[in-house]
């Protein structure tokens, strides 16, 4: 026996077993995030007094990272949607195209970080460093890992295209999902750490 | 898929899973569901019984406080025991990394990673799990984590000694092996995480056709439940995880307030941390941890008790809901760990009402095991034994829980030996109980032979005889006011003078507790190749699909012969019109 519904949906659930699992991940991962935010809550109420962001963190630089995290998602949408016409090397653009906004975001991060970091102001600085370094670190993990995935379809995962291009159109779907939930991660985090 | 099940018996991939796969693929890195289960299985057990052995060192200290262990007191090293005798350092690592290992390497494990890997798919009649490749790396999670837990043991300072529940700031001070503990944590975490995932979108995505969720044996409704609460509850787990290592790592203070001071230095820190976000994120897990620990076991023992009382469970569809109800609510009510932190009435009252409420469903899920009972011509098989034995001890170990979640109370028993005893009836009289009983229940599907009776019932009776003399002393003490952690067990305390003579008693019932364990291994061994062998695969006459359409061993890849398709209910027993007396879930009609 096969493993069923690895790229046909199940009639009565409407989804593939990739698309279930992606979202149970997210779910996961709003818990980890959502712990991490409250953690920042909690700290905040109880710090005597707490810096305002914009007076420490570049937000200009972050406004420009949260427009090409913001692409990234169109251009990954785009993505999928070529797939879905069968037009290969126009996804295969698209998906570059992302790659390389996840390239742009990691470049503009560690311009920051390495500003911060000839200022002296380290996680060990304060409580507000501290909870800036490890929400915008594990934020940038999740960036890297999503470039990690994608070089892979655009390298060796591409061949699936020509045995079963249905399957990795789904997958091109699921990876999609991911990368606009770490967009959303950082919305959340722009307005959080570096405007409020 | 829409295969006729001929279609699929001409594609039955028997020949192939066999030529192509080599050692290495078939036995260590297999992405086959069966042979994760067993690897999960031997793993545990053998953390398990490791875990059980760091106690044994413990109650020798406990019950014989200040003399040298006898035999292997030597070889423990100067460190750990300077001329044989344990020091206090020990001692700590020793109580932190029992706990540790019992829960996440040795019970979860077991529960979830063994029975669920390997009975899951076969009860609800799927080919294997829905992503085999995350099933390996789940696996491949696993023991690693393990393994940094174990090495831990050997650097500088020894392994964790901060109790297993890592309380911020003294895990954040403590030596090396705090570590190696995050990082392991991390790795189990992960593990844990893969786990989840897929179990989730196995039973939803891959149940036979027919298999609705009314359908399902509860076997199965409990790993569901379980799965939702390790993929929601764990995650908090590893950003405090996270949080704890950059504390330790790069010099941040999020566990550390401001103005700490340690043997009179002040630490050197910003601070501005608390310590109580530590307890948050850490009981955010470890309350549903708990149910993680026990719904398995309350789902093999469901499987059990219907199986050999020949009749339906009592209310299948109140146990349903309340197992859905209880993982609800497992996830508010963490605080009721935290009512002597002063975080203030008002939060207390709120968690010790959710509390209260959590008690009702766990009442109807024992009621309706019980309940199940009456009127049904019981079989004693070795499997029932430990199933009914696993009713009394969850029970014991409930009832004592309540005191506890009311703060009146909890604040004189509180760190007391009491809590040790309440929450040991739940997990080794009740769980490891019920965990027995599915190694006896399912060991002829994984190995095609049955193991000995006569054997597993002389350990039965030591099990549950000696678990009984190590843990229902505790409550003496805990209500005598002998606080958890102390090293020589409350020799240098006036108010335990009167019950500390049961230290010994305790000591003697755990290294028996060791000695009842050995027809375990015999039978575990012997009858791997020597037992029973099982002739038409459904020994227990059941009617789950794992044993109605499965042979015993399963198909390699695959499981099932042919696809099954289910027609009614888990639980037909004395279904008229049946010859064989029972009505399998797979039965067309009438046979």
């Amino acid at each position: 026996m096969q493993i069923p519904y690895t790229v046909d949906v199940r009639p009565d659930t409407g989804l593939y077993n990739a698309k279930l699992g992606i979202w149970l991940f997210l779910a996961s991962e709003v818990m980890l995030f959502g712990a991490l935010f409250s953690t920042y809550i909690l700290l905040r109420v109880a710090a005597p007094v707490w810096p305002h962001g914009s007076d420490i963190l570049n937000v200009p630089l972050a406004t420009v990272n949260t427009m090409v995290l913001i692409t990234s998602s169109v251009t990954m949408v785009m993505t999928w949607v070529a797939l879905k016409l069968k037009q290969f090397g126009r996804a295969r653009m698209w998906l570059t195209l992302t790659f390389l906004c996840g390239v742009g975001f990691m470049v503009i991060k560690s311009i920051e970080y390495s500003a911060k970091f000839s200022h002296h102001l380290y996680p060990s600085t304060n409580t507000f460093m501290a909870i800036y370094f490890t929400l915008t670190g594990l934020h940038g993990l999740h960036v890297l890992g999503g470039m990690l995935v994608m070089a892979y379809f655009l390298g060796p995962g591409a061949r699936m295209w020509n045995t079963e291009p249905e399957r990795y159109t789904n997958r091109i779907e699921v990876l999609g999902l991911y990368w606009h939930f770490v967009d959303l991660v950082w919305i959340f985090l722009f307005p959080v750490l570096y405007l409020l | 898929m829409s295969k006729s099940p001929e279609a699929v018996a001409a594609s039955h991939p028997h020949a192939h899973g066999h030529h192509e796969d080599g050692f290495l693929r078939k036995y260590v890195f297999s992405i086959d569901h069966k042979v994760i289960g067993v690897q999960y299985a031997l793993t545990s057990l053998c953390f398990l019984f490791f875990g059980f052995t760091l106690m044994m060192l413990m109650r020798w200290q406990l019950a014989y406080p200040g003399s040298p262990i006898p035999l292997i007191g030597a070889l423990l090293g100067e460190s750990a025991a300077p001329g044989g005798i344990m020091a206090p350092e020990f001692y700590n690592s020793l109580g932190a990394m029992h706990g540790t290992i019992m829960v996440f390497l040795g019970v979860v494990p077991l529960a979830v990673g063994a029975f669920g890997n390997f009975v899951v798919p076969l009860q609800i009649g799927a080919p294997d799990m829905a992503f085999p490749k995350l099933n390996m790396a789940s696996y491949w999670c696993f023991l690693p984590g393990g393994l940094v837990m174990l090495a831990s043991f050997f650097v500088p300072g020894g392994a964790a000694n901060s109790g297993w529940t890592s309380y911020a700031p003294l895990s954040n001070i403590a030596t090396t092996g705090q570590t190696l503990w995050l990082f392991g944590m991390v790795l189990l975490i992960t593990s844990s995480l893969l786990g989840s995932v897929n179990f989730i979108v196995t039973i939803i995505q891959l149940r036979a056709r027919g298999l609705t969720y009314m359908r399902f044996p509860f076997f199965v409704w409990a790993q569901l439940v379980t799965s939702f609460l390790l993929l929601l509850a764990f995650p908090p787990l590893e950003a405090a995880g996270v949080l704890q290592l950059m504390d330790r790592l790069a010099g941040t203070s999020f566990f550390l307030p401001t103005g700490l001071v340690v043997s009179g230095v002040p630490v050197d820190a910003s601070g501005g941390g608390s310590p109580l976000l530590w307890q948050h994120l850490f009981w955010f897990l470890a309350h549903p941890e708990v149910y993680v620990l026990i719904l398995p076991a309350m789902g093999i023992v469901a499987e059990i008790i219907a199986n050999n009382t020949r009749k339906p469970l009592w209310g299948y569809k109140s146990l349903v809901y309340s197992v859905i109800f209880l993982g609800f609510m497992s996830f508010i009510v963490w605080a009721h760990h935290m009512f002597m932190t002063g975080m203030g009435t008002t939060i207390s009252n709120f968690f010790q009402t959710t509390t209260m409420i959590i008690s009702i469903p766990s009442v109807v899920i024992l009621s309706a095991l019980f309940l199940s009972l009456w009127g049904g011509s019981i079989r004693y098989t070795t499997p029932m034994l430990f199933a009914l034995g696993f009713l009394p001890m969850f029970g014991i170990g409930g009832l004592t829980g309540l005191p506890l979640g009311l703060a009146a109370s909890d604040i004189h028993l509180h760190d007391t030996y009491y809590v040790i005893g309440h929450f040991h009836y739940v997990v080794a009289p009740g769980t490891i109980l019920a965990l027995f009983a599915g190694i006896y229940y399912w060991f002829p599907k994984v190995t095609g032979r049955k193991m000995n009776e006569t054997l597993g019932k002389i350990h039965f009776w030591g099990t549950i005889v000696c678990m009984n003399i190590v843990f229902m002393p505790m409550f003496i003490q805990g209500l005598a006011g002998v606080s958890r952690r102390l090293y020589d067990g409350g020799q240098q305390y006036a108010h335990a003078q009167g019950v500390l003579e049961w230290n010994v008693v305790m000591s003697m019932g755990a290294w028996t507790l060791a000695l009842a364990q050995i027809p375990f291994f015999i039978n575990f061994f012997r009858s791997i190749r020597k037992g029973e062998k099982v002739k038409d695969g459904n020994t227990w006459e059941a009617t789950t699909l794992e044993w109605t359409a499965a042979p015993s061993p399963p198909v390699a890849h695959g499981n099932f012969p042919v696809e099954p398709v289910v027609y009614r209910g888990p639980y037909e027993y004395s279904a008229p019109g049946f010859a064989q007396g029972y009505a399998p879930q797979n039965a067309p009609e009438k046979a």
